[in-house]
């Protein structure tokens, strides 16, 4: 039998997000038309060192581009070299690269030792007047076209002339903005406006938006969430995926924890990972309180264990902003699965994924991190073990099924814990409550619980 | 008033509270600290402390004094070097020793050898500041346990001043930029906001000796955090304007002369006289 059965069942926590909905990001959605506007998950990547920062902003927008619009406060004023479009599939390689995973092994044969480990994916601007900005005390920094995005950097004095600009020009602004965008205004910060350009949309025969990539300066090492949550129906889920050359980025003004993880699960989870994600997450948020920050992933680039995806290249990390990956890495292909070998190349990027749901409540201030020098590779895992149903009548035969009915037993209850299901469900969907007669089991019921103790039965 | 069944030794008191913590941060806040990084941190407080004692000063080795700096650090210091971490440790002891005033040390030792970690550490030392969360029932126990330990020292009014500066600032900025008075609460319901105020500004070996100058001491101390938040954007605003500030308590005791601080008895029992009230490692703060 072959022991290189390896395989990784993987799901992307997207599955989490309420389907069929709009979304925003750190900004709002602003629609040109009476489109309802709702929020959903958002995807950031924040490469970090020292001051300079690269953000990727990807959203999971569902409407017309014509509708599509987004105000995110910056700290700097942005020149045309510093916007970019970015590439979604690199991002899309990162989420999927960071991802819980859900890792099956099966058990040997308790009498003739052997392990078989199999791992394997499983789902995973068209002109505006300056003179009627300036009169609102708005002031059009710049304007772009950048790939389909027309884009204007904006500056204000008062939210309402702001505010009254985009509502002139044709930007539907959700009630409440006007106090945040002040207290953004009164920080001295500037606003990246983009919205779809139809016809370069067109030219360039773009289906779906890209993300959108700016690079700054400046000692903010924030997000700006607030925005996003004026005109939320409900709480909204942000990925923040932050790309560094020292460590661990965390949450400073909220506490970053670590989601559950290295826990074995009953074996239906295997068909149902997206659900059970979705509620172990939704689970943890409640027990939080919905405080917190979680990290789901923090690893060394260069390589992963196991691998949800392969790590990424120097080229696709360079796309998402790895300003220290030079520019000869863009042509390079796929990364490596294992530690380079010294000299050997390997990036000095660490990752650190982070998820949170989060409202106005909960959430009242804007996200501010720091990078830590902590290198310590967490993953989200999640253990599917395959129960050895062999007919062996060994002693060590008898003790593995008397133990698998309570390590059964013991995977549901904490299933039940980690999502809030009900038990009996689970019992259920295992086929029954767990018990030493299950899996073909020859224990006897009456046997003394010192039978095996010795050996000597 | 004295309390027959509190311990003479107010120290007791500050180790069990800090220990208290550590524990509620291992079990239930998963603090990234590990057993042999506490052992190291450990060990080297209590080295620098016998040294300190033995060839410094030439008396008996004092060790709760240490074991209250290093327990401080454990509960603040993160790092990824157990070089890193003895070596803070070692230099929040040495600061007592070396960094002294007539009669008084300049520094509070966590609050020094934390500043020099972050300063001179090269990124491999931080301190998680969001690590306490914002549960109200949290801070509300950690104020009571502080007020415990804070008003047993009479140096509560540094706190209390510091507090209501810092919350003032919070309000007043929000305010300013119209920002709703959920954003001043959440940072003031920080738990490693109240561990400050209630264990590292209030070490009396270290502030004012009068209260005037203490109080204003305690106003420059959160305006100096709200500098290196708002103005500079750097973490630990809080960490680097105690430093900064402890250099002009000199100063303040120059220009607004007060009685140095004496211990008084938590319990029936007087206490023995020590003969270097300076080093009595008696205050309610991390340095003690």
């Amino acid at each position: 039998m072959s022991r290189s059965r390896l395989s990784l069942i993987f799901a992307l926590t997207l599955a989490a997000t309420a389907p069929g909905s709009l979304q925003a990001f750190c900004g709002f959605y602003v629609g040109r038309a009476d489109t309802k506007l709702f929020n959903k998950a958002s995807k950031v990547v924040l490469v970090r060192d020292g001051d300079r920062t690269v953000l990727t902003m990807s959203n999971d927008f569902e409407g017309e581009a014509k509708d599509f619009a987004l105000v995110v406060p910056v700290p700097t004023f942005l020149e045309r070299g510093q916007i970019n479009v970015g590439n979604q599939a690199s991002l899309d390689h990162l989420d999927a690269y960071s991802a819980p995973r859900l890792v099956e092994y099966w058990d040997e044969d308790p009498c003739n030792v052997r392990r078989y480990e199999r791992m394997m994916p499983a789902g995973a601007p068209p002109p505006v007047q300056s003179a009627r900005a300036k009169d609102l005390g708005v002031k059009i920094e710049a304007q772009y076209t950048v790939g389909e995005y027309d884009i204007v950097i904006l500056s204000a004095d008062q939210s309402d002339g702001l505010e009254t600009w985009l509502i002139e020009n044709g930007y539907k602004i959700p009630s409440g903005a006007t106090g945040v965008l002040g207290s953004y205004i009164k920080q001295k910060m500037r606003f990246f406006v983009a919205k779809v350009n139809l016809a370069e949309q067109k030219k360039l025969g773009v289906q779906l938006l890209r993300p959108l990539q700016i690079a700054f300066e400046s000692p903010k090492f924030m997000l700006p969430i607030r925005l996003g949550t004026v005109n939320a129906n409900g709480p909204q889920e942000l990925f923040v995926f932050a790309l560094t050359k020292n460590g661990r980025v965390e949450t400073t003004n909220y506490r970053t924890v670590k989601l559950p993880t290295d826990t074995d699960v009953p074996l239906f989870v295997k068909d149902d990972f997206s659900r059970f994600y979705r509620d172990m997450f939704a689970q943890q948020v409640k027990k939080e309180e919905m405080h917190v920050v979680f990290q789901e992933y923090a690893w060394d680039m260069a390589w992963c264990d196991p691998c949800a995806a392969q790590p990424l290249s120097a080229g696709e990390l360079h796309q998402l902003g790895v300003f220290w990956v030079g520019d000869e890495a863009a042509g390079q292909t796929q990364g490596r699965a294992r530690p380079a070998p010294p000299g050997g190349g390997a990036v000095n990027v660490f990752v650190t994924r982070l998820h949170l749901r989060y409202d106005a409540d909960h959430f009242p201030e804007d996200l501010v991190f720091q990078t830590t020098g902590d290198r310590t590779n967490f993953q989200g895992r999640y253990i599917l073990r395959h129960p050895w149903t062999g007919s062996g009548d060994c002693a060590q035969a008898n003790a593995y099924r008397k133990n698998l009915a309570v390590r059964q037993q013991t995977e549901a209850e904490t299933l039940a814990k980690l999502t809030g299901w009900e038990i009996e469900d689970i019992y259920k969907k295992m086929g029954g409550k767990p018990s030493a007669s299950v899996g073909g089991s020859k224990t006897n019921p009456s046997a003394k619980w010192w039978e095996n103790l010795f050996g000597n039965k | 008033m004295k309390i027959s069944f509190l311990p003479r030794d107010a120290r007791w008191l500050q180790i069990t509270a800090l220990a208290s913590l550590l524990f509620y941060g291992w079990v239930a806040l998963g603090f990234d600290i590990t057993a042999p990084r506490t052992a190291v941190i450990l060990v080297s407080a209590f080295a620098a402390q016998w040294v300190g004692d033995r060839w410094g000063r030439g008396a008996d080795f004092e060790p709760k004094s240490a074991l209250i700096s290093a327990l401080s650090l454990c509960l603040l210091l993160r790092t990824d070097s157990h070089l890193l971490a003895a070596a803070g440790a070692a230099a929040a002891i040495a600061s007592k020793f070396l960094l002294r005033w007539n009669g008084k040390h300049i520094f509070n030792p966590t609050n020094i050898a934390l500043v020099l970690l972050l300063l001179t550490g090269g990124g491999h030392a931080w301190v998680s500041a969001g690590q306490w969360g914002s549960a109200t029932v949290f801070a509300f126990a950690l104020v009571g346990a502080g007020l415990l330990v804070v008003t047993r020292a009479a140096r509560a009014d540094v706190t209390f001043a510091f507090l209501v500066a810092y919350a003032s600032l919070l309000v007043g900025r929000s305010l300013l930029l119209g920002e709703p008075l959920t954003i001043p609460l959440h940072g003031l319901q920080s738990g490693g906001l109240v561990l400050f105020a209630f264990f590292m500004i209030s070490d009396p070996r270290t502030t004012p000796n009068s209260r005037v100058a203490r109080l204003v001491f305690a106003a420059l101390v959160a305006g100096g955090a709200c500098y290196v938040q708002f103005w500079t954007f750097r973490p630990n605003g809080l960490l680097f304007s105690l430093a900064a500030c402890s250099l002009l308590v000199p100063l303040f005791d120059w220009f607004l002369p007060g009685a140095r601080h004496q211990w008084v008895s938590l319990s029936s029992t007087p206490p023995q006289p020590n003969p270097e009230p300076c080093l009595v490692p008696a205050s309610p703060s991390f340095s003690r």
